[in-house]
């Protein structure tokens, strides 16, 4: 099947739906009219510039520059997950403990899916390496954004609760066990509802494109189910971490409530 | 039973030397905002703090701190509940120190939504005692009580004191409660713990 190029004017259409739906939004004083458009405009420029950056990055062979472009891709996310939350950690740590966890946990799988499960050769060709990277980093970094936010927020809420428990001679994981379970159910309830929905009521958005381009439906079914499982791998494992390092993050040595490591608005 | 604190220090007050020994009822008072609480909590290492406290000799520092917050029990002023049920709070059952505080066994079934502030305050109490503390630090233990029911309490810790040699210290508003409850009473005065009376 021949691929049906898109011109300006087809993308236009779609972008004109999207400021009517930013002008409903200011005409019923909703709030969200801009927000809406700077992140379509943004959406719009990141996207085209991706578009024309692969393109020099696929004829890369140079495995330094590729993980050079991992690790921007990365800290860039890092930054996302610390602007979503109300009340990140102080520090380095609002960065590092969702960033890091995210890091380590797409790394590794993507490092299973090129080398052991694909087996690419090299294992850092581009073409496969940097999108399957970033669809593990853009669902993990979600599924940490709304953990921690769900974490932090509700240890704010519920300190005389948390205390009241410690107070009694309960440790600090069995204080604060109620919230960081329901943290991290919040994490991965998104990725939980992508997986038992697929492929019935939505066409996941990597096999559309992949069968729009001309791909057989069967081989973009086969790519949907891996790139779905090892995203729900990512999204539980490094959720799993940055849950459980932030909690313990919470707590000194003298395993007290530390709020004031988390910055107040 | 003995609480010993030396040069116990936190942001709010000048580091104070005391001991309350064994079967000892020391009250606490002072403007709001001077500092009590923050004591209280300070001594239960819920909040940062220098210098030392100690219990029977073993050292704050010494000890786990789940094992040290059993060891001296503080009631807060609000006494917190997270689970449904009130039995839910009571690990070991909860019956030993119902009736003494007024309160019948089957409230061990109610649920916590509709105790009243009261009866949040009793069961709380009824629930630190539970943990067999050797220190009470006590909050505001009977704020929202009817002089009925705060006879009950003032009755039950004093026998407490007594009988098991507990170290109690109490912080009140309320100078007849004082007056009764013990001859020993603290007074925050302009950042400095000082005896108020000491007989």
């Amino acid at each position: 099947m021949e691929l049906i190029r898109l011109t300006p004017l087809d993308l236009a259409i779609a972008a004109a739906l999207i400021l009517a739906l930013a002008a409903l939004s200011w005409q019923l004083h909703l709030g969200v009219g801009k927000r809406l458009l700077v992140s379509a405009a943004r959406s719009l420029v990141q996207l085209t510039l991706l578009g024309l950056l692969l393109k020099l990055i696929f004829a890369q062979s140079d495995p330094w520059f590729i993980g050079a472009m991992l690790l921007l891709m990365s800290l860039i996310a890092a930054r996302e997950i610390r602007a979503r939350q109300a009340r990140p950690f102080r520090g380095l740590w609002g960065y590092g403990i969702g960033g890091g966890t995210m890091f380590v946990s797409a790394l590794a799988l993507v490092l299973l899916a090129t080398r052991v499960i694909i087996q690419v050769d090299p294992w850092f060709t581009p073409q496969y390496l940097i999108p399957l990277f970033g669809m593990l980093l853009g669902n993990t970094m979600s599924g940490i954004a709304i953990a921690l936010d769900g974490l932090s927020r509700s240890a704010w809420r519920q300190r005389p609760v948390i205390e009241q428990r410690l107070l009694l001679g309960e440790s600090w994981q069995q204080a604060i066990g109620d919230i960081r379970q329901e943290a991290l159910r919040s994490g991965l309830i998104p990725i939980i509802n992508q997986m038992s929905v697929a492929g019935l009521v939505t066409l996941p958005g990597m096999m559309t494109g992949q069968i729009l381009a001309g791909s057989p439906p069967l081989e973009a079914a086969k790519y949907q189910i891996l790139i779905l499982l090892l995203v729900a791998a990512g999204v539980g494992f490094g959720t799993m971490g940055a849950i459980w390092i932030a909690s313990r993050r919470l707590f000194d040595e003298r395993q007290r409530l530390r709020l004031d490591r988390l910055r107040s608005r | 039973m003995s609480l010993q604190l030396r040069g116990f220090h936190i942001p709010l007050l000048s580091p104070l030397d005391l001991t309350v020994a064994d079967g000892w009822l020391v009250t606490l008072f002072g403007p709001s905002g001077a500092g009590k609480s923050l004591m209280l909590r300070a001594i239960a290492d819920l909040d940062p703090h220098q210098g030392e406290c100690l219990v029977d000799g073993i050292l704050q520092s010494s000890l786990p701190p789940p094992r040290w917050r059993r060891l001296v029990g503080l009631l807060p002023a609000e006494p917190q509940w997270w689970y449904d049920r009130v039995g839910d709070h009571f690990p070991a059952g909860g019956r030993q120190f119902l009736e003494p505080l007024g309160l019948p066994p089957e409230c061990l079934e109610w649920e916590v939504s509709r105790l009243s502030s009261g009866e949040r305050q009793r069961l709380g109490l009824a629930r630190l005692l539970e943990n067999e503390p050797r220190v009470l630090l006590l909050d505001e233990a009977t704020a929202n009580l009817d002089r009925h029911n705060t006879g009950r309490v003032e009755q039950l810790i004093r026998q407490q004191a007594r009988q098991r040699g507990l170290a109690v210290l109490w912080v009140s508003h309320d100078p007849e409660q004082r007056q009764r409850l013990s001859g020993r009473s603290l007074r925050i005065h302009q950042g400095r713990v000082e005896r108020a009376t000491w007989s």
